[in-house]
């Protein structure tokens, strides 16, 4: 079970219309891969986020994938094309069924 | 009906699903394997990455920041061939996204290979093939 997950987003509040804008996440997330041991040689179990999405107004902008290689607090950025004033909505889906959210409105002009 | 198995990975690799259906542990090399055979054309795919050296000096030892993009495409795969598991991420760009470009930060085990597929719509496959070298234990590298 992963503690203390937060979740941290930064874009843009404002923009024009049809601008393509850079939108960046963090996550704090141990990403347990499930291939190391502890000091008594049991294999510690596997505990990542294995899905990342964001949606702009409902649709989908990114949708992330994520195998045990991503390291620890999955950091990830990527480029949106905003034609209308709306919310980025973040989700990131953890092995052990948590969902953690977060959102961002950006005003276009 | 009988199929080489250069032409099952092939038609496997059609769909996206198959992606997930494959073993992981001999994936790295199945998947070269079916895109050599299976993609036609070869484009602009840029596989760009770094090593943040500053960082390799800390605790951090293997952890690289790596940027991919290839314009057009739909779907990115990345592996990195010489973890124990090479999967990476799976990144699909819907309607909304302003470039079919992405930048995360992954592990590596070791100096190695990190694999770059893209699917574009019309079904064809690019690759990108990056060595990234990994300093552990020190700066020296």
């Amino acid at each position: 079970m992963a503690e203390n997950v937060t979740p941290r987003v930064r874009a843009p509040r404002e923009a024009s219309v049809g601008e393509v804008v850079s939108v960046r996440t963090l996550i704090s997330h141990p990403m347990e891969s499930g291939m190391r041991r502890d000091g008594d040689g049991n294999v510690i179990p596997r505990s990542i986020i294995n899905r990342f999405v964001c949606t702009f107004n409902g649709e989908v902008v990114v949708d992330v994938t994520m195998e045990p290689s991503i390291a620890t607090n999955p950091y990830f950025q990527f480029e949106a094309k905003v034609m209308e004033s709306g919310t980025f909505n973040f989700t990131w889906y953890d092995d052990d069924g948590s969902v953690y959210e977060d959102s961002s409105d950006i005003t276009v002009s | 009906m009988s199929l080489t198995r250069r032409e099952f990975v092939g038609t496997s690799l059609t769909s996206a699903a198959a992606f997930a259906a494959l073993p992981s542990l001999s994936f790295a090399a199945t998947a070269d394997e079916a895109i050599a055979a299976y993609y036609r054309r070869r484009g602009h795919i840029g596989c760009r990455d770094h090593l943040d050296r500053a960082r390799n000096c800390r605790e951090r030892l293997n952890t690289v920041q790596i940027e991919v993009s290839a314009p057009g495409a739909e779907e990115i795969i990345m592996f990195a061939a010489g973890n124990p598991n090479p999967n990476v991420a799976t990144f699909k760009f819907g309607p909304m996204s302003g470039s079919q470009a992405a930048t995360t930060r992954i592990r590596l085990a070791s100096e190695q290979d990190v694999v770059a597929i893209a699917k574009m719509p019309d079904g064809s496959f690019l690759k990108a093939v990056s060595n990234v070298k990994v300093t552990i234990g020190g700066c020296g590298g």
